[in-house]
């Protein structure tokens, strides 16, 4: 999605009205992100946002940290900046793949199910909970110690993609398919337009 | 109530380290074109980081995980890389080697003076906010304003040609020397009456 050099767009500052909403929206998204959500977006901090190319709007903190960028304008999923996944990795869903994967995500390639499927990649454990879970019970998901989450994630949701061998989050996308299907077929596309590591997003120059 | 909030509040989350090279974290330096620099960067700025991510044990185990075939592959891919980031470096290299500042000194009228700065652009260098430096630095007027023949230039108050010269050299080590010129535009009106007889 952002293979290419972006250049900064103009700046705009969000109302506070418009700055709620959005509050809103990436609580519902990543419930596991409520203890951290004054720190993530302070109150007295000033949110600014800016154009990107494909209908992307990406949104900065005091005009210096990328936080998160939105996929066709309002109402399109949140998903976090690099930079944000990596302050806070516990509080996104993660799949993991293995070793061999990680060059053709960091060139900018569609995520393929092989390279989640394989020995070196992990999906949500087969007893996962089920992608839904009971109202009240959303803070109730987290990795185990093989690197699997424990619900399965549903189609169109933001995921962050880990790496066989490495501690950091390589890429965040949304989902083509749930994890049930991708282990159910075992191959197509999982991943597609992912932000990775070294991308136009990734490098862009917000200040 | 102010206390009992800021003593709640949770942390700002983990600081992760960056390379200075390549800006991903050091972990994935390998796949990008720097990795000989990014290993030297780590080496003298992280050195605990950087034994744990190219000690023996983990390259060793890093190439077991992948078939022959997939080595060569990935070996092949890295060549590519750092050729092209090698290219791109000579290129930039070359681009900057050719490109000129030039500071030119204007009479306005007898005694009042402005030094116009073009060509910084060339440099990577945000021209508001050199001017804005340089405003300081000078205690005058700087500020950015377009050229006829296009792009803009910093036109600041006053003949400070020399000390902008030094300064820019001083804070901006990209430039070379021998790439900035100082001109002088006084006899430049005399010239045009002459012409126009
Ligand atoms: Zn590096």
């Amino acid at each position: 999605m952002f293979k290419k050099d972006l250049q900064p767009g103009t700046k705009s500052k969000l109302k506070s009205s418009v700055q709620r909403s959005l509050r809103g929206a990436l609580l519902s998204t990543y419930p596991l992100l409520t203890p951290y959500i004054d720190d993530v977006l302070p109150k007295k901090g000033s949110l600014e946002s800016m154009k990107l190319p494909d209908r992307n709007t990406l949104y900065i903190l005091d005009g210096t940290t990328p936080l998160f960028y939105q996929q066709d304008g309002p109402g399109g999923p949140v998903i976090p900046h690099l930079r944000l996944v990596h302050r806070y990795p516990q509080c996104f869903p993660t799949i993991r793949i293995d070793r061999g994967a990680i060059r053709f995500v960091l060139s900018g390639a569609t995520l393929m199910a092989p390279g989640l499927t394989s020995k070196g990649g992990r999906l949500p454990a087969d007893d996962a909970d089920p992608e839904d879970l009971p109202e009240g019970e959303e803070m109730e998901q987290e990795v185990d110690e093989e690197g699997r989450w424990s619900r399965e994630l549903k189609q169109g949701e933001p995921v962050v993609i880990m790496a066989e061998g490495k501690t950091e989050a390589c890429a965040v996308g949304t989902l083509a398919v749930g994890t049930k299907e991708v282990k159910a077929k075992g191959k197509g596309p999982v991943v597609e337009d992912a932000h990775f590591l070294g991308d136009g997003l990734w490098r862009i120059a917000v200040d | 109530m102010a206390d009992s909030e800021q003593g709640d509040r949770p942390s700002e989350g983990r600081h992760v380290i960056y390379c200075g090279v390549c800006t991903l974290p050091p972990e994935y330096c390998e796949y990008g074109g720097t990795v000989k620099k990014c290993q030297e960067w780590l080496e003298a700025n992280q050195p605990e980081m950087y034994a744990k991510i190219w000690s023996p044990e983990v390259l060793e185990a890093a190439t077991a995980a992948l078939s022959v075939d997939a080595q060569k592959r990935a070996a092949r891919d890295a060549q590519k890389k750092a050729a092209k980031a090698e290219a791109a470096e000579a290129k930039q290299n070359e681009k900057l080697a050719s490109s000129t500042i030039t500071i030119k000194r204007i009479e306005r009228n007898k005694k009042k003076f402005v030094t116009a700065v073009f060509g910084l652009e060339a440099f990577g260098l945000d021209l508001k906010k050199v001017a804005k430096d340089l405003g300081k630095k000078f205690a005058t007027g700087s500020s950015v304003t377009k050229v006829p023949s296009g792009g803009e230039e910093i036109v600041v108050q006053g003949d400070v040609s020399e000390e902008l010269e030094e300064f820019l050299l001083e804070k901006y080590k990209d430039i070379p020397g021998e790439n900035i010129e100082l001109v002088d535009d006084k006899k430049k009106k005399k010239a045009a009456a002459a012409a126009a007889t």
